[in-house]
């Protein structure tokens, strides 16, 4: 909880009268965390000043080849032009929001039977049993090749994408689901049998909040999967998004456009992570904070 | 004087092996039907090597109402197993288990179970938690939060509703729980080592808390417990099974007055000769589990 006391300090509280020695070492220790947080978060801005400015300056004195490679301000030029004059493709919060709205839709879609598989399978021994082996067939597939089929199948559209994203997001939750429930604890289970639940109350009130700890879990990494599911469907075939302005920065030699579209994913993504965070902050705050606080 | 001197009717305790004890004269009339009854009981466990355990043979016991039975016996002799198939979690593999005179089948309403574990809903705060018995039985919601306030503040957690249990000492969960499982009425109250995780102190607090519940509910009460000296200061009769397969080896009726202290009652003389009685019974089936333990490791 707190940091230790330093040497000086316990001498303090054994020379001076409680109280008083009580809210001097509590103000010290305040001050101390706050210095520390400044001094982490000041080293964090100046690791990202010498990143950005060492390519910056490796670039203009010739070391870093910008046709290649890239460089800051270019891309930072190409953001600046894509928002105020658009896109070849058209405007760009038109290609965000394509983008968005496939990977949205197909972490949706995965989600939902994600759980509803994990929970299914979870809970019957004999259709996990059956099922188990060509599950793990399946899951060891590797899934963005299935990109190509999807676009034979359902076209350029987004529904390919869509399809692609949730095959990505469906393993990930389903696994925890599957997982989730089936580490649901006895004792918790008979002690409800015993209470007087019935099936139904037995899912909602115990099966299902405590696999919830892991199907959150897994929906951090899962809607990364549903943007990778979405820009690799348009990657291999499509007429507007974010995937398809890499593909074409990419095809003009234009790697400051490959790195602008990427700063926009991750942006996108980051603002995800935001969401999904505080929908597990409100679903899981019966949780120990030191548990759920664990976040890089 | 909620509870005067409690004794048991000798015809109400079949004991297939137990040693001659004089039972003094009973409050119970002989023909007063056991409230469980188990009969030549046997269970048997397949082990994942593809082996048959057996847990219990021939347990035959049975236990009268408002009786307070505590089942003791060396670790790992079946004793959760019996509780397990008297809640109906179970079904044995030969003999029958009678609740109430009827053979039983799932979970019975009338009966209470705390665990050995904390088997609090952690994502229930407490309220919720106590609440929880009430609400999947259909009591209406409002009705069901009142009734569970009024438990909380009887197990002395007034004020903690809106906590979570991971934010309560272990004393206060195992406290949620019993408010939990109280709040049912249950007439018949199994107990799985209840207390058998918590410090020395807090125990016996929550020992004598449970007497004061249990005689204002005056259900019947199977507690298993490894600690005889808890056995003793809890229960009207205090039964031995030896080590696994369990089976009765000895019933001994405890005679101490109450309302007891449990705190206090230990230096009882009288149980103090209990205490010496019980263990010469009990030590051998200690050991031969001790030894059995040995080998296996």
């Amino acid at each position: 909880m707190s940091e230790p006391n330093t040497l000086l300090e316990r001498q303090q509280s054994i020379a001076h009268p409680m109280a008083e020695t009580d809210s001097a070492a509590l103000a010290a220790l305040v001050r101390r965390r706050r210095r520390r947080r400044w001094l982490i978060n000041a080293l964090r801005l100046l690791l990202l000043v010498a990143l950005i400015g060492g390519w910056e300056l490796g670039a203009r004195l010739g070391l870093i080849d910008s046709f290649f490679w890239g460089r800051p301000s270019g891309i930072w030029q190409q953001l600046v032009t894509w928002v105020l004059h658009g896109t070849a493709q058209g405007p760009l919060w038109v290609q965000i929001a394509m983008t968005l709205e496939e990977a949205l839709l197909g972490f949706l879609i995965g989600v939902v039977l994600g759980i509803s598989f994990g929970v299914l399978l979870g809970r019957n021994a004999f259709l996990a049993e059956l099922l188990g082996p060509y599950i793990k067939a399946a899951n060891s597939i590797p899934r963005v090749t299935l990109a190509p089929l999807f676009a034979i199948g359902l076209g350029l559209g987004s529904q390919s994408k869509v399809a692609l994203a949730v095959v990505l997001v469906f393993f990930i939750v389903f696994f925890n689901a599957f997982q989730g429930v089936r580490e649901v604890d006895r004792n918790l289970l008979a002690n409800a049998r015993i209470l007087g639940a019935n099936r139904w109350q037995l899912f909602r009130e115990v099966i299902l909040p405590s696999a919830l700890t892991w199907i959150i879990a897994s929906l951090h990494t899962s809607f990364s999967f549903a943007l990778v599911g979405a820009v690799v469907g348009e990657f291999v075939g499509s007429i507007e998004g974010i995937g398809l302005l890499i593909q074409n920065a990419g095809a003009t030699f234009n790697a400051n456009g490959v790195f602008a579209a990427m700063l926009i994913l991750a942006a996108v993504a980051l603002l995800s992570e935001i969401v999904i965070t505080a929908l597990e902050r409100r679903l899981l705050r019966w949780r120990p904070t030191a548990l759920s606080e664990v976040t890089l | 004087m909620q509870h005067p001197q409690r004794n048991l009717s000798p015809a109400s305790s079949p004991t297939p092996r137990s040693p001659a004890q004089e039972v003094p004269s009973t409050r119970y009339s002989k023909d007063s039907t056991p409230v469980i009854e188990l009969r030549q009981v046997t269970k048997r466990f397949l082990t994942p090597g593809g082996q048959t355990y057996t847990a219990l043979r021939d347990l035959s016991l049975s236990v009268a109402p408002g009786e307070f039975c505590a089942l003791i016996g060396p670790t790992g002799c079946g004793k959760s197993t019996t509780l397990s198939l008297i809640a109906g979690l179970d079904t044995p593999s030969a003999g029958s288990v009678l609740v109430m005179g009827e053979e039983v089948h799932g979970n019975d309403p009338r009966i209470g179970y705390v665990f050995q574990t904390d088997a609090v809903f952690p994502w229930k705060n407490v309220l919720h938690n106590v609440a929880a018995g009430p609400l999947f039985r259909g009591v209406p919601r409002r009705e069901a939060l009142e009734r569970a306030r009024s438990w909380i503040a009887r197990v002395g957690l007034a004020g903690f509703e809106d906590r979570y249990p991971h934010q309560l000492s272990g004393g206060m969960r195992k406290r949620v729980a019993l408010a939990q499982t109280f709040i049912n009425e249950p007439q018949i109250l199994l107990m799985d080592e209840p207390f058998s995780a918590l410090d020395v102190q807090t125990r016996t607090l929550m020992e004598n808390e449970l007497l004061q519940l249990w005689s204002a509910l005056s259900a019947s009460v199977v507690f298993v417990t490894h600690d005889l000296e808890e056995a003793i200061a809890l229960a009207d009769r205090v039964c031995v099974l030896t080590a696994g397969p369990a089976t009765v080896k000895g019933i001994y009726t405890i005679d101490l007055p109450r309302p007891r202290n449990v705190a206090e009652i230990r230096f009882d003389p009288r149980f103090v000769q209990l205490y010496h009685d019980i263990w010469e019974d009990l030590r051998d089936e200690v050991m031969i589990s001790y030894e059995r333990a040995k080998h296996s490791s």
